[in-house]
């Protein structure tokens, strides 16, 4: 069976500008929203606080909640639905670093309202402000040391003009995902942080397939020229990248979908990833080639 | 070449039955993280300075009993936290010299100024000093906490230093996690002090409160009503006597009203300054407190011979039991915070177990059913082969005894999504090489040659990413990372090397002209 035809012409090299157009466009729209919003939405994870999830036998009135929280003064707090309309999550800016339990706490403070036996706290996570410093610290390290330690592959196996396209690539993998994150008001935590890396692998995966074709073919090029050569490639290695793009997606909605509110932004990192991967391999990296090739 | 098959079909079979006896029966052999099967991270650190603090206050101590047994005339000595110094004030500037001499006993002091009077010295506590102090701090705190969750009974915890001052405490399955934060992060530092029933509590309220004493509260919950209030006492600074020379705190019943209390155990040491306490303060009151709250005060009627007390207070039966154990385990020697607490209800987890798994099923069944419709014979081989994979990710899970936390369950669906990865780009340049009319034995062999090196170029990749995730990552995210950079391992042994073993073995049953692809 077949998808994709095996002998396609497609002229990707092309569609660059446009593409580009695009590319720079929805970066810009995300980097706008971040700058609107005012920088990114940490989670508790980076930027310190308190989470607590509770279960509802039946489902609450927010605003009761709120009411109650506010007899035990917490400070700033946000009150949302988690997946059904059970499940309460309570989000506190601020992190106790006293040895008060804040889940029995806020379920004490609910006690007049609703049966106590009714609540149930599944979750409770507490990030203090030093340790959300720490982590915000290591997390930034950790996708550069990344991004590092590929470069150096990269230009080891192939030139160093292939590692810097790789990289291209990817930082404008992760603005876009980062600014779907921004625009849809999602919380970088460090999960979110793990589905970046995972992106990141994943993207460069990508572009070291058509890389390897690419180089495949400059060597037996004859008189094609670059663009030609990197069309070529990119049609003969087509069908693979929409067939691994297809069976990875197909993995990660099943993720989406079924996975549960807990990886449930995670999940969404990855299918915008991994969308965003398959088509910068293509019109970002192997563009990105093209363009030093003019300019050298 | 086929001859390879007689090493390669046993050396396959016997890595995957090692993984299967590895991994088998799963539930015993590999481990959930604390995100899947419930329990409590916490993150602690030792407030280390509070030790350097208490500890120059006890040098103090001992450097007053030194100068009042030289009969000297002390004016007074004072530590001064911050610089860790202290400073000996004397009334007679002639008493320096043997001061001086005195200090010379504590080594790990020097003096770093005098008083421009004459009539002080202020020595330093040496930086060596500190650091063990803090270091002890640190160990200890860690010893006691092992010792209260020991006592508290929890299987397979995890305690230990991380950094240079902080304690991570893992939990799994805990069923009351406020209470086990209560019981680790109690100092417990036990005191029995005097009452000051000199001067009046009144005017010490009123903010006039003599210098050796302090005014501490006790709690007293009001048994009908619930409500709270809190009793001060005016109380001498001076310890008599601490928990460190207790041997035992048990939980006992009061035989008139059945309301339990702690009974506790001292050392001979303990044993006789109880009874020296006891004999020369009798009427007197006795307050005992435990980090800085009083429990009771009661009136001293007679001398205690025997080296036994007893705390009571209100206490329900459990927070007795929590009591007498953290008593039993000791003092922190320096109180501590919690900077990180992450706990996960038992329900929760389990939730979180069923949609990882459903999603699992459901991402591999569409995948499995999609590859097969699409490569036909050979997508079977490559369905084998993630087959395979996942049995293999299982075994190594269970060898490298890494917990399988959720995002690792999404690690596994990532795996299974891009293992097949391997094989799609085997298959498609074996496709091309049937298209430019190569033999099936030929197109079989250029495919394999072909993608293995761009296989092995972009796993790489990946990998990297997988191991500075590992490096950086804590808890759940590691469990992330294992099973990518397992599932990565795995997938080139099985997409590449177990899925020409197959079409090796088939090739070598009979030839094929037309491959199924």
């Amino acid at each position: 069976m077949k998808i994709i035809n095996s002998d396609t012409h497609f002229d990707f090299m092309g569609k660059i500008k446009m593409t580009m157009t695009i590319s720079g466009l929805v970066i810009l729209i995300g980097l706008g929203s971040v700058a609107l919003s005012g920088g990114l939405k940490y989670g508790i994870d980076f930027a310190g606080g308190t989470l607590i999830q509770l279960q509802f036998k039946t489902p609450p009135d927010i605003e009761v909640i709120r009411d109650g929280l506010k007899t035990i003064s917490l400070g700033e707090s946000t009150i949302q639905e988690f997946g059904s309309k059970r499940d309460i999550l309570i989000r506190i800016q601020r992190s106790e670093e006293k040895l008060e339990a804040v889940g029995s706490k806020v379920r004490n403070s609910l006690g007049g309202k609703f049966n106590k036996e009714d609540i149930t706290i599944e979750r409770v996570e507490m990030v203090g402000p030093k340790v959300g410093r720490d982590l915000r610290e290591k997390a930034l390290l950790s996708i550069l040391y990344a991004i590092i330690g590929i470069v150096i592959y990269i230009s080891w196996r192939f030139e160093l003009q292939y590692a810097v396209a790789a990289i291209i690539a990817l930082v404008h993998d992760v603005l876009v995902t980062l600014g779907a994150f921004s625009i849809l008001d999602k919380e970088f935590t460090l999960v979110i942080i793990a589905a970046f890396l995972a992106i990141i692998g994943y993207s460069l995966n990508d572009t070291i397939v058509v890389f390897d074709r690419i180089r495949e073919n400059l060597r037996r090029r004859g008189k094609n020229t670059l663009v030609q050569s990197v069309n070529a490639s990119i049609n003969q290695t087509l069908s693979r990248t929409l067939l691994t793009s297809g069976t990875t997606l197909m993995v990660v909605v099943a993720l989406f979908f079924f996975g549960g509110e807990i990886i449930h932004d995670f999940s969404f990192a990855l299918l915008v990833g991994i969308l965003v991967g398959t088509y910068s391999s293509i019109f970002i990296a192997s563009a990105f080639l093209v363009y030093w090739d003019s300019r050298h | 070449m086929y001859r390879d098959l007689k090493w390669k079909i046993p050396l396959i079979l016997a890595v995957v039955l090692g993984s299967v006896l590895l991994a088998y029966p799963l539930k015993e052999k590999i481990s959930l993280g604390l995100d899947l099967q419930g329990g409590m991270h916490l993150l602690l650190e030792v407030k280390v300075e509070k030790a350097v603090e208490a500890s120059l206050e006890r040098l103090a101590d001992d450097i007053k009993r030194d100068i009042f047994d030289d009969d000297l005339e002390l004016d007074r000595i004072k530590a001064i936290y911050e610089d860790r110094r202290v400073n000996v004030r004397m009334v007679d500037k002639l008493d320096l010299p043997p001061v001086k001499k005195i200090l010379d006993d504590y080594p790990f002091f020097s003096l770093v100024s005098e008083d421009s009077d004459g009539l002080g010295l202020v020595y330093q506590l040496s930086a060596d000093h500190v650091e063990q102090i803090e270091q002890n701090a640190v160990s200890q705190g860690l010893e006691t906490i092992r010792n209260r969750v020991d006592q508290f009974g929890v299987s397979e915890p995890t305690i230990q230093v991380q950094g240079e001052r902080r304690i991570l405490v893992q939990l799994p399955g805990i069923k009351d996690p406020e209470r086990a934060i209560n019981l680790i992060g109690k100092t417990a530092r036990l005191e029995f002090k005097l009452l000051d029933e000199e001067h009046s509590l009144e005017q010490a309220l009123s903010g006039n409160v003599p210098e050796d004493s302090e005014i501490l509260y006790q709690r007293v919950v009001d048994k009908e009503t619930g409500a709270v209030t809190k009793e001060p006492f005016l109380i001498r600074k001076r310890t008599v006597l601490t928990g460190e020379t207790l041997t035992g705190a048990e939980v006992r019943f009061d035989s008139d009203f059945n309301e339990p209390y702690v009974s506790l155990t001292f050392n001979s040491v303990g044993a006789m300054i109880f009874q020296q306490v006891t004999r020369e303060n009798i009427k007197k009151r006795l307050a005992i407190v435990l980090d800085g709250n009083v429990y009771s005060a009661p009136v001293i009627q007679d001398e205690i011979a025997g080296g036994r007390a007893q705390v009571t207070g209100g206490f329900t039966s459990a927070e007795a039991r929590d009591l007498a154990i953290v008593l039993r385990a000791g003092a922190l020697p320096a109180p501590v915070v919690i900077l990180e607490n992450r706990t996960v209800g038992p329900s929760l987890g389990k939730d979180s177990i069923d949609k990882g798994f459903t999603s699992i099923i459901y991402g591999s069944l569409l995948v499995v059913v999609f590859i097969i419709f699409y490569y036909r014979w050979s997508g079977v081989i490559a369905v084998t082969a993630l087959f395979l994979n996942i049995v293999l990710l299982a075994g190594a899970l269970a060898y490298f005894g890494a917990a399988l936390t959720l995002p690792g369950i999404a690690g596994i669906i990532l795996t299974v999504g891009m293992a097949i990865d391997a094989n799609v780009l085997i298959f498609e340049r074996i496709r091309e090489e049937v298209r430019i009319g190569k033999t099936v034995r030929a197109a079989i062999d250029a495919g394999f040659s072909k993608a293995f090196r761009t296989i092995v170029d972009a796993n790489i990749t990946t990998f990297i990413a997988a191991v500075v995730l590992f490096q950086f990552g804590t808890g759940p995210i590691k469990g992330f990372a294992i099973t990518l950079c397992i599932g990565i391992a795995a997938s080139m042994f099985t997409a590449v090397f177990v899925s020409r073993t197959i079409f090796d073995a088939t090739m070598s049953q009979r030839k094929l002209d037309k491959l199924s692809i």
